[in-house]
């Protein structure tokens, strides 16, 4: 288990969002969390990468309580890309995949063959190398998600969790960024969670669902055991057919009517 | 384009923020000459070099070692302890209007100096500056413990900002009330709210001289993680950089580059606000650059100002800080109307 969540209870304020919930990431694989707005996935994926304090319960990195270890430490490893992250005017594509690589810098030595070379490979998985030297604000959209990613993968982190990589985009740039994080995890092998809106593309690139309503993990386990008709009226309130992705063979939801208001 | 193609340009990118650098730095050279040989009483370069190494008491000895060095030094040390602080301050309240003052710094310094004269019959320059020092970390000491108060985990820049702003406000109600009931207190705060590096020794130089470097040293040091924070929190702490730590490092040279500036040579915050703005072209967005670029900028900047109000109103001379508004305010506006405004 590379990363866990043992009894975690969570909340901001007084108000509690997370109760004693459990849930494990096995190394190597693609886990996405899926669920209605407000019942907690955003705010599980950040106590999962540290950005959270959980007021119970603990986060296991490796085994080892993840508040207990040096957050410097723990960033070689975790990388975490919060939900419409901002960056400041006229930051150049280069220098924001360059800060990436701001915990394996110390003040002596601020920059190394090591950076060099990782930011390079970063600019080139992500497809930005011809765009290194433009502004982040003169991208598209897509182009500009995919600079985040990038920097994210200059970190050099073998676990990698994103909140909702594909908010704002068009349909095209959701699939760009999702095919890029299933190389990510096929070529480089990398353990990803992330958080997503499109149950469709949910199911198409996940290894495993986690869904979750009200602050608790419903059902988690394969696309196929999770989405499932009966799953769409407990969580999402949705009557729906789920059919076969005509492409992939992976469950494909059709919404009919929500069950509240008919 | 390859990934070994890449690395040449990120090179490229680092080698003219060099030359930039080097430049800046041959400005701040000539504008230490400029201050130390033009004044009311013009020096020849030679003559000059002639009262640093081998001076004979004559008359220009007297004025190179005794006004001019001391004058100079001061303006190249408030200049950088302005520019830094401006940059530093902009950098963590992510708002391109913010002033090292903001901090209640200034009226801190102000606010102390004033209540030392009247209270404690201050009169010595050196005694005024040491209560300006003083004045300048409390106040800053109790704007941080302010803004912490009902946040989560820290202040905040909007708490910082607030809690700042009504300090500065209720020191400032303050010292306007004093200096009305005294006229020597007056005199003083009238001279020191225009700001001037004039007519202070080589003395005040030693003085503030420690707080400006250990100032200089802590905002090098909180460089990258102010860089890691201008991404937003979330992700300064995703790559693994210590929210609390670096605003306290952050806050507290901010205050010591500030206060000293300050306590010395009087309200010249106008400098931090605008300088960042002047280097920020040259630099981009990395504070490893931008602050010692804002550094020197602020140098060479307060150094021609101050020559300049040597020689605009002879026989007199203009204050360093009259200068700097006069000048400095219509060449921000026209900063302002041909660059759109940045976002932090």
């Amino acid at each position: 288990m590379r990363l866990q969540a043992a009894g975690v209870t969570l909340g901001y304020g007084d108000r509690i969002v997370v109760d004693g919930l459990d849930l494990g990431i096995e190394a190597g694989t693609v886990t996405t969390i899926i669920g209605p707005n407000g019942c907690g996935k955003s705010t599980l994926l950040r106590a999962l990468g540290r950005l959270l304090k959980p007021r119970g319960g603990e986060v296991l990195l490796d085994g080892k309580r993840i508040d207990g270890m040096p957050t410097r430490e723990v960033a070689k490893v975790l990388g975490v890309l919060p939900q419409a992250p901002t960056a400041p005017e006229g930051l150049t594509v280069a220098d924001l995949v360059a800060r990436g690589r701001h915990p394996h810098q110390t003040w002596y030595r601020q920059w190394s063959s090591d950076d060099e070379g990782a930011v390079a490979l970063a600019l080139e998985m992500t497809g930005l190398a011809d765009l290194a030297e433009r502004p982040l604000d003169e991208l598209s959209g897509g182009q500009r998600q995919r600079a985040w990613i990038s920097m994210a993968l200059a970190q050099g982190t073998d676990l990698l969790l994103l909140d909702e990589p594909t908010t704002f985009l068009d349909l095209a740039h959701q699939v760009e960024v999702l095919e890029l994080v299933r190389n990510l995890h096929q070529e480089a092998g990398r353990t990803i969670v992330m958080v997503l809106h499109d149950l469709n593309l949910a199911a198409r690139y996940a290894d495993r669902l986690v869904a979750m309503r009200g602050g608790r993990v419903v059902a988690a386990g394969s696309p196929h055991e999770v989405l499932t008709e009966e799953l769409m009226r407990e969580v999402f309130e949705l009557d729906a057919k789920v059919i076969a992705d005509p492409v992939a063979g992976t469950p494909m939801v059709v919404p009919i009517r929500p069950l509240s208001r008919p | 384009m390859s990934a070994t193609a890449v690395a040449p340009r990120l090179h490229g990118i680092r080698r003219r923020r060099g030359l930039v650098l080097a430049a800046l730095l041959a400005a701040v050279c000539v504008a230490v000459v400029l201050s130390v040989t033009i004044g009311a009483k013009a020096v020849p370069l030679a003559d000059a070099w002639t009262a640093l190494t081998a001076p004979t008491g004559t008359e220009n000895d007297i004025v190179i070692r005794s006004l001019r060095v001391p004058r100079t030094a001061l303006g190249v040390l408030a200049g950088l302890a302005l520019g830094v602080a401006g940059a530093l301050m902009q950098g963590h309240t992510r708002n391109p209007l913010a002033d090292p003052g903001l901090l209640g710094v200034t009226q801190g310094a102000a606010f102390a100096m004033v209540a030392s004269i009247i209270l404690l019959g201050t009169q010595s320059l050196l005694a005024y500056i040491w209560f300006g020092l003083a004045g300048a970390l409390v106040a800053s000491v109790a704007v941080f413990a302010l803004g912490m108060v009902g946040g989560r985990g820290g202040p905040t820049p909007v708490t910082l900002a607030l809690a700042g702003t009504a300090v500065s406000a209720f020191l400032y109600a303050l010292t306007s009330a004093l200096v009305l009931l005294d006229e020597q207190a007056m005199d003083v705060f009238r001279f020191w709210q225009a700001g001037s590096v004039a007519g202070r020794g080589p003395d005040v130089v030693w003085q503030v001289l420690p707080f400006i470097v250990v100032g200089l040293v802590l905002a090098l040091v909180n460089a990258p993680g102010l860089n890691a924070l201008s991404l937003g929190e979330d992700v300064a702490r995703s790559l693994g950089q210590n929210i609390a730590l670096t605003r306290g490092v952050g806050v507290t040279a901010v205050t010591l580059l500030t206060g000293a500036a300050v306590a010395s040579c009087g309200s010249l915050a106008f400098v931090g606000l605008v300088v960042p703005h002047l280097a920020r072209p040259l630099s981009g967005t990395d504070h490893r650059w931008l602050l010692p670029y804002s550094g020197l900028i602020g140098a060479a900047l307060l150094l021609v100002a101050d020559v300049i109000g040597r020689v605009v109103a002879p026989p007199g001379e203009l204050e360093v800080g009259v200068v700097l508004a006069l000048i400095g305010a219509p060449f921000f506006v026209a900063l302002v109307r041909r660059r759109k405004p940045v976002r932090l």
